[in-house]
């Protein structure tokens, strides 16, 4: 009876493998349907032109980039100079994701810092956490520079540095 | 199986077949419970009942809801509420019982925990609630997106960047979850499809599996005691009902039910009709705007406690970030009372009164969650900040003290 009982376990077997790799198959196919679309991948490149947005010192304007806030600051002459600055010319500008470390809530720009009204983090004027629970300063978006141009969702050298700076 | 010989179109075949009677005695009325409890061990008939109102409701809402970002605000304060027949009547029934189901529960739950009716042969019992709870907050925060105003938006956005904390950023689970860089249509149609579909599926099963884990163990009783089953059921269907120490499920228990039902279903009305907009919040009738952040965000009362506990840790403490460490301890909370059974050691069920030092534990823990409550919904700023830390600091060392202090009144007691 032993070789039946070998030939029925080799079935069982074979059946487990061919239902385990057609389940994991089906689980990759998922996962991939909740992915985000290529159309929403591919859109997002936003160019902000510093010359021409009318910045005043000292209060920042807010863009959008994929979906996301982007806050663009010129610093006034009493701010802190940081490494992290995006500096042009004699301006020195605070560029970044206006979405809290912490849960994504949108700070809101209080006399010279972003306060973020759902858990109380506060950022100062070079994008640092000074209170509360976020874990890190506001994230800066991939761009480039030409002249007073920036292109977002264009990884350059100046926002690479700046995240460097700032981390 | 014996052939059946009887037609199909009689009832005695079709009762040969289904054998009926047989079911309906062993689901209802020799399904034995306790003749020794009270009011609130009718939550489990209220909670039913709610949710099938909650589904009913629920389909009319559906007819007229569009899970798409351009027309979801208006499908529902629009057409719901100003062009369908009684749509304001379906929404408002829905939005109360979406929060009422939340009271009734939490009131289930620590009638389980102060009774002891969590452990010594009930813990599958226990698991499958907490399951059912831990669904429902899927359900009801996942319903909360739908009818995509500005709290709707917020509340997702929030929610789901918890799965970009820490090291999960790196993951992308974020983007994954969201099917975009932010909250977004594909967002708010798969959360419709989660809600109405695949939560409502696992909820339906689970209750399935609470009903079956309680048939065999039955309910606990007031006092905790051990009942012979088997031989109170043999006085009762003897005709010696006074001296019997139970009652079956029909129509005895659940006559007593209805009665609880009923003054519920009057209270459960009277906010339908005159109160409802406790479920109503005002900022979530200005539509989604991801640009602009509302000036104050707070969830539903019944996710306050836990949300709370999230922002409770405000600075860094040992070597850790404190985001990362509400974060933790968030998580922990939504599964924290799942793990009550097995951090009791003490060997009997008995009801908190009988352990005194375990009655004391069981009503800090009320109050420290009704604090959690209160401050989760108040402005993280000031002395609120420490308010929040030090209850979220009871709420740890309550569940680290568990263990301790249910041994200590056994030992009291001499049982171990």
């Amino acid at each position: 009876m032993s070789d039946k009982t070998n030939r029925r376990d080799f079935l069982g077997m074979s059946f487990a493998a061919v239902a385990a790799v057609g389940g994991a198959a089906s689980l990759v196919g998922m996962k991939q349907a909740w992915d985000p679309l290529p159309s929403v991948l591919a859109a997002g490149f936003t160019t902000i032109d510093l010359a021409k947005i009318d910045l005043v010192p000292g209060k920042p304007q807010t863009f959008t980039w994929r979906g996301k806030p982007i806050f663009v600051l010129e610093k006034t002459a009493d701010m802190e100079k940081f490494d992290g600055d995006l500096v042009i010319g004699d301006k020195r500008y605070t560029v970044s994701i206006g979405l809290c470390t912490h849960l994504g809530c949108i700070p809101a720009w209080k006399k010279d810092k972003w306060k973020c009204a759902c858990h109380g983090g506060e950022f100062n004027s070079n994008g640092q956490q000074v209170f509360g629970p976020p874990p890190k300063p506001l994230n800066i978006p991939p761009f480039s520079v030409k002249g007073t141009v920036l292109t977002l969702g264009e990884e350059g050298e100046q926002s690479k540095a700046m995240m460097t700076a700032r981390a | 199986m014996a052939e059946i010989k009887e037609s199909f179109f009689s009832a005695e075949g079709l009762e040969k077949r289904l054998a009926g009677k047989k079911f309906w005695k062993t689901m209802m009325t020799e399904y034995w419970i306790p003749k020794d409890i009270n009011f609130l061990w009718a939550m489990g008939v209220v909670l039913a009942t709610t949710f099938a109102i909650l589904i009913i409701s629920g389909i009319f809402l559906l007819m007229y809801y569009k899970p798409d970002t351009a027309l979801a605000f208006d499908s529902v304060n629009y057409t719901i509420m100003q062009d369908v027949a009684y749509g304001w009547l379906f929404r408002h029934m829905h939005g109360v019982a979406a929060s009422v189901v939340f009271l009734i529960i939490y009131i289930h739950m620590f009638t389980g925990i102060y009774y002891g009716s969590y452990k010594k042969g009930r813990e599958m019992i226990w698991l499958s609630g907490m399951l059912l709870f831990v669904t429902f907050s899927a359900e009801g925060f996942s319903g909360y997106m739908l009818p995509w105003g500005q709290m709707s938006y917020w509340a997702a956005a929030v929610i789901t960047n918890l799965f970009a904390g820490g090291s999960l950023e790196a993951w992308g689970l974020v983007e994954w979850i969201r099917g975009g860089f932010a909250v977004n249509d594909a967002t708010l149609t798969r959360f419709f499809m989660l809600h109405v579909f695949l939560l409502p599926l696992v909820i339906i099963k689970l209750i399935v599996v609470h009903f079956y884990t309680l048939r065999i163990p039955h309910v606990n009783n007031q006092s905790s005691e051990d009942i012979d089953y088997d031989a109170e059921a043999e006085k009762y269907l003897a005709g010696n009902k006074k001296e019997s120490k139970v009652i079956p499920f029909w129509p005895v228990f659940l006559s007593k039910d209805f009665a609880v039902l009923g003054i519920f279903l009057i209270f459960y009305f009277y906010l339908v009709f005159f109160n409802y907009n406790f479920a109503m919040d005002p900022v979530n009738f200005d539509p989604a705007n991801p640009m602009k952040t509302p000036a104050h965000i707070y969830p539903e009362w019944y996710f306050l406690w836990s949300y709370e506990t999230l922002r409770g840790p405000f600075f860094d403490m040992f070597g850790l970030k404190a985001g990362d460490i509400g974060l933790m301890i968030f998580g922990f909370a939504q599964a924290a009372f799942l793990i009550v059974p097995f951090i009791d050691r003490d060997p009997d069920i008995l009801p908190a009164h009988k352990r005194p030092r375990f009655f004391i534990w069981f009503w800090i823990m009320i109050i420290d969650l009704l604090v959690l409550t209160v401050y989760g919904k108040l402005p993280p700023t000031g002395a609120n900040a420490w308010v929040g830390f030090y209850a979220t600091a009871v709420f740890l060392l309550l569940f680290a003290s568990m263990p301790f202090v249910t041994k200590a009144d056994a030992k009291a007691r001499g049982a171990l």
